[in-house]
């Protein structure tokens, strides 16, 4: 390990860091309480099973539902696999978990529903981590009036809850956007919504951590010795919050996937033809006092599955990066 | 004291200028008033006479003064769909969702607290155990989810609860009320456990939190070790004690049940404001965009400022250090 | 305030409910469909559910009763004076809900203010040249030339009273976003229902208007009616199984057989006159949706053709109206006056040809293309419209669905927002039950009152000119002859394409409702409703 110690003052490179942060995982406490922890296992399993299918789509799902020109219509509504339908329709094995309204294997559409949610969800919690996260430095290193501006702003927003402010954003732009226009960029709009309401609790938290490091003495020094403000931020404050910035985009990946459906459901998500999780739900929602109860359920089983499998690896992360609650 | 509550409104204020300022902005820019109000066939002299009366030439801060006067006669000017008056839209429309998200709260104190105390004083029992599971479902569980599902189960299979709108209504002075029959009652009681459930577990989450953290307490030991009844310590100064930050969740949380009234109403048709947004969004109809962001932002501050209040006037550790003079 | 100081009030607060509620001759009446209407103005909009809603307030020259009779309403007679003057004797002692009489200048200032540009209802009064007091109770209806079928439009011909319009500068029929229309919101009739309070997309609460003129002859027997818009479906089933509503339209085509089982429930089905179609644009010069080519593919036959052809009908028919259509060639229903049975044959479905044709057309490679569609006011009009979009994929169009409310639907493919279309879906019910209305209304543009809904500008100068004439024909063999000629050219070079009628189908609570009568133009008129 000494090597390694001698080579990283040599070339303090961010990848070389990253490896030894994932070196320090698989050794460390966190890795261990993993192993520990069969609910974050499986959590951990179901979630990655989740994104393998939803990467994947094109590939496992047994129908390309994505090309609305291989749906037949003649499809349309079979139930499940081993189910028959009030109407005495019996489901095929050809479509697992049946069909909706219009012939779509409801199995490869929740693949594809899958890959929508989970990217606009990524997507935007990506760029709020990322906003958020570079705002909370500035503001916690900086501090005088830039903090108070952003913290003031943060305050507001913070008074708003997500799910609002994603709806006010997606109806400006609406407003200001002609409508084709706004249809083609609803996925971008949306992702810029849910970002936007997001973005508060990174700032927030790491603005708390680097008020704590700023004062640090290893970070005092480096400033007297006259390093760039940006690179003791990058190299010293940084690294020190991502635990806290992690456990955060966890629990954040959970909202926004549960923001991104209900704003399908609500119909102001993205466009039909490319439905989501949320999406789905609401098509299907129209037929369960017929009895054609799959095109409701399976979707909305996969989207809670998939938030709860976030929200406990999240809970869990929360957890064991903070040795005192454990 | 006095300092806090200045310091406080001052705040609101600020918070209340600001959301003036955007809902203005939306207005007068997004929604181009004139071209709404002329469409696209109105000749330019007429768009320049009604530019005029609208007062669209005067300064911008002149402009947003009037719009603030307006706004505080309750004037927020007509909607695009049907040239209504904004605010009586809103007050058609503001009993039904006061009502849900009043009923909710209850509904989530009254059951969450209990909850929260049980899983906290009993940390193992299997019944704690199922509480936990569940509230973490809850969590997870999407609102329209939830909804949908009561509907299928209580509206369709059972057919005990009836699954759209307010039923009877009853005129009090102007406020239409579901709460005083029987069958108003029973078109709440879905949407309000709807809306309920996750603050529910929330508060849940949090008591039991709070009731773990105040039962460790040195100050909890030694009223054990006086020899005070298990039910005095748990009840008298635990729970006591861990009602402050249920009070601000709680209040905060008021927020949140009013922003997703909006789902709630729309699965269960309840003829709110929410619903009054989203087809206000449907439509673009920026006046009621703009008012309702107003009325909402009015609403989160005034519970702030309650919750502040209360909160300074529950926990002494915070008036103490007011009276010393300490700033945070 | 302690919990038992509370009671009592609560108690007394029921008690007082219970009181109100136990008044045994209260008869209210409950229904719902899945839209609100558009506006109260008699002149204003020309919308199925709207009309309904204006019939029940508003008074008109003759009447048409549910089995599609004409009877007198405020005229208690009229007379044919020459070919091109009908004399109308107006009713005695009609009062307006406002309580003004009714007199000749009402029906002379209604005359000038439905046929006004604005107005969608112009179409009704398009053949009258102008109407003439002559005596307080009567007045002169004189037509450009001999119409056949004015009578048959006089049910479209809605009283407003005009002292109560001047009083509030109301004579312009206002419409678009943003404006505020008078009458919209303060309708003042002489029906048999006033409204007591509109809360939009909420309720429409009617109570009768005890001065009504026809009260001692009027079947129902409702004391207080409440329309409540209901878009989502399965919403608006529970709440008819659940006894919440006393009817609700149209019933989803899911659920008949599950309300058919219900002992409570029962299901009225018929045929309606309603044809469902699809339409191009045909006037602009480039296609919305081509910007910088200065090309629109419509302009080509047989790209209209190659649509035709693309399209499935039987298919539409089997799975999404779940066999309660009936697929169509012509633009009109069987049963409407002029429909022609050896013509009404759909297009056939041939993708192949399709493509075949948009080759031919220099299309094949397609076009992109934005579909409007609206998705609360036709039985499943959304589903039709994702049905459609894989067969149009299919021969290479890249379609976009724009499926929305039917107020911002209609706005954007009407004239409010100038024909802002390229290929929308629309339904028509010929409000005089007769071809020439859909000619008039969808299949021209010349004149005036006509083309109201021709939102693609759909243009033949054949057409144009039998229109003209089938206007003025009275002798039936004739003007059938003409109706058949232009429907043909209309068929051969695909002004719009047909898709089906739709079924009728409402849910009726057998528990509340007495007798109620289903007329095939899908409305509920309050006159003819009977509760228990």
């Amino acid at each position: 390990m000494a090597a390694d110690i001698d080579h990283r003052e040599v070339v303090p490179s961010l990848a070389r860091r990253a490896t030894d942060s994932v070196h320090r995982f698989f050794d460390g406490d966190v890795f261990y309480s993993f192993r520990r922890s069969p609910v974050a296992m499986a959590a951990f399993a179901v979630t990655l099973l989740l994104f393998f299918v939803a990467a994947f789509a094109p590939w496992v799902a047994p129908h390309n539902t994505d090309d609305v020109t291989t749906l037949n219509l003649m499809n349309a509504r079979f139930p499940p696999w081993g189910f028959t339908d009030p109407f005495g329709t019996e489901g095929v094995a050809q479509f697992l978990l049946g069909t909706d309204d219009q012939g779509r294997d409801i199995l490869s559409a929740m693949m594809f529903g899958l890959q929508i949610s989970l990217k606009v969800g990524f997507a935007s919690v990506i760029l709020a981590a990322v906003v958020g996260t570079a705002l909370g430095l500035i503001s916690g290193y900086v501090g005088g009036k830039l903090d108070s501006v952003i913290m003031r702003i943060a305050d507001i927003q913070l008074t708003f809850p997500a799910i609002l402010i994603a709806l006010l954003i997606d109806g400006t732009v609406a407003g200001l956007l002609p409508r084709a226009l706004h249809q083609d960029l609803k996925v971008y709009v949306l992702i810029l919504a849910i970002a936007a309401s997001q973005w508060v609790n990174f700032a927030r938290t790491v603005r708390g951590s680097t008020l704590v490091e700023k004062n640090k003495e290893y970070v005092q020094a480096a400033r007297v010795i006259g390093v760039h403000p940006v690179l003791i931020m990058i190299r010293h404050v940084l690294p020190n919050v991502t635990g806290p910035v992690l456990v955060i985009a966890t629990l954040s990946l959970a909202l926004a996937i549960l923001t991104e459906a209900t704003l399908s459901f609500l119909g102001v998500g993205v466009p039909v033809t490319q439905p989501s999780l949320g999406t789905l739900i609401r098509i299907g929602q129209q037929y369960i006092f017929s009895g054609e109860w799959w095109m409701t359920i399976f979707p909305s089983l996969a989207l809670v599955v998939l938030v709860l499998a976030v929200n406990l690896l999240g809970d869990w992360l929360r957890d064991a990066l903070n040795p005192k609650l454990r | 004291m006095l300092a806090f509550i200045v310091q406080r409104l001052f705040q609101a204020i600020i918070v209340m200028f600001v959301v003036g300022l955007i809902s203005f902005s939306l207005f007068q820019y997004v929604g181009d008033p004139v071209n709404n109000m002329l469409g696209p066939e109105g000749s330019i002299e007429e768009r320049e006479r009604l530019r005029e009366r609208l007062g669209l030439n005067d300064p911008v801060p002149l402009q947003f003064m009037h719009y603030v006067g307006n706004a505080l006669q309750g004037e927020f000017g007509l909607s695009y769909r049907m040239g209504k008056p904004v605010d009586e839209l809103i007050v058609e429309r503001l009993p039904a969702t006061i009502e849900l998200v009043f009923v909710s709260a209850i509904i989530a104190l009254l059951v969450g607290v209990p909850m929260g105390v049980y899983t906290g004083l009993n940390r193992n029992s299997w019944l704690s155990r199922i509480f936990l599971t569940v509230s973490l479902v809850g969590i997870s569980l999407p609102t329209f989810v939830i909804g949908i599902l009561m509907i299928l189960i209580f509206g369709v299979w059972l057919g005990w609860l009836p699954t759209f709108g307010r039923g009877g209504v009853v005129d009090l002075g102007g406020w239409q009320t579901s709460l005083l029959t029987l069958q108003g009652w029973s078109h709440i009681i879905m949407p309000a456990i709807t809306l309920a459930l996750f603050q529910l577990t929330l508060i849940m989450r949090l008591v039991r939190a709070e009731m773990l953290e105040v039962l460790r307490t040195d100050y909890i030991k030694f009223a054990r070790a006086r020899g005070l009844r298990n039910r005095a310590v748990n009840y008298g100064h635990a729970l006591k004690n861990t009602l402050v930050p249920v009070i601000t969740i709680m209040g905060l949380q008021i927020g949140s049940l009013l922003a997703f009234s909006i789902i709630t109403e729309t699965v269960f048709a309840w003829p709110g404001m929410g619903l009054l947004f989203l087809q206000g969004i449907a439509f673009v109809d920026i006046p009621v965009m703009s008012s309702y962001l107003v009325l909402m932002a009015l609403f989160f501050v005034i519970i702030n400022l309650i919750v502040d209040l209360l909160y300074y006037a529950v926990d002494p550790r915070l008036r103490a250090e007011h009276v010393g003079g300490a700033a945070h | 305030m302690r919990l038992s100081r509370f009671i009592p009030v609560l108690a007394a607060a029921v008690a007082a409910v219970l009181a109100t509620g136990a008044d045994a001759d209260a008869k209210t009446f409950r229904y719902a469909t899945t839209g609100d209407i558009l506006g109260l103005d008699p002149h204003s909009n020309n919308e199925g559910p709207t009309n309904t809603m204006k019939g029940n307030i508003y008074g008109r020259l003759v009447h048409r009763k549910p089995d599609l009779s004409l009877v007198p309403d405020l005229a208690t007679d009229w007379s044919r004076v020459n070919p091109t003057t009908w004399r109308f004797n107006l009713r005695a002692g009609v009062k307006f809900h406002n309580g003004n009489t009714f007199n000749a200048d009402d029906v002379v200032y209604s005359f000038k203010r439905q046929t006004q540009e604005s107005s969608e209802m112009a179409f009704a009064l398009a053949s009258v040249e102008e109407v003439r007091k002559v005596g307080d109770l009567a007045v002169e209806i004189v037509t450009k030339g001999p119409d056949p079928i004015l009578l048959l439009n006089m049910p479209n011909f809605y009283m407003v009273d005009k002292e109560f319009m001047e009083a509030n500068g109301a004579f312009e029929v206002v419409r678009g976003a943003g404006k505020t229309n008078f009458a919209n919101l303060n309708p003042n009739g002489t029906g048999p229902f006033k409204i007591v309070e509109w809360v939009q997309d909420n309720r429409v609460v009617l109570a009768p208007y005890d001065g009504y003129w026809g009260k001692a002859d009027l079947e129902t027997n409702v004391t207080e009616a409440i329309f409540t818009p209901i878009p989502n479906n399965a919403t608006r089933v529970a709440a008819l199984l659940s006894g919440e509503i006393d009817l609700m339209y149209p019933v989803p085509l899911q659920d008949v057989p599950r309300l058919d089982a219900d002992p409570n429930v029962k299901v009225l089905q018929g045929p309606e006159l309603r044809t469902i179609f699809l339409g191009f644009d045909h006037w602009r010069d480039e296609l919305l949706d081509l910007p910088g080519t200065g090309k629109n593919p419509f302009k080509d036959v047989r790209v209209r053709k190659a649509f035709a052809h693309a399209i499935d009908t039987k298919a539409i028919q089997r799975v999404v109206m779940r066999g309660a259509s009936t697929p169509t060639g012509l633009m009109v229903a069987p049963g409407i006056n002029g429909f022609q049975k050896d013509m009404n044959t759909p297009y056939a479905f041939d993708p192949e040809m399709s493509k075949k044709l948009l080759t031919e057309a220099g299309y094949g490679d397609g076009f992109p293309l934005t579909f409007d569609c609206p998705n609360d006011r036709y039985v499943n009009d959304e589903a039709i419209c994702t049905a459609v979009v894989p067969m149009l994929e299919r021969v290479g169009i890249k379609v976009t669905l724009n499926a929305q409310t039917k107020s911002l639907h209609f706005n954007k493919i009407g004239k409010t927002e100038g024909n802002n279309t390229s290929f929308y879906m629309l339904g028509w019910t010929p409000g005089s039950y007769d071809a020439y209305n859909p000619l008039q209304n969808l299949m021209t543009i010349d004149g005036k009152g006509q083309g109201a809904w021709n939102s693609g500008r759909y243009n033949n100068a054949r057409v144009e000119e039998l229109t003209d004439m089938i206007a003025v024909t009275v002798d039936e063999k004739k003007r059938n002859d003409l109706i058949r000629e232009a429907f043909k050219i209309h068929y051969d070079e695909v002004g719009h394409i047909p898709l089906h009628q739709q079924a009728l189908a409402w849910g009726i609570s057998s528990k509340t409702v007495d007798k109620v009568w289903q007329r095939p133009f899908n409305d509920v008129d309050l006159r003819y409703v009977v509760m228990k």
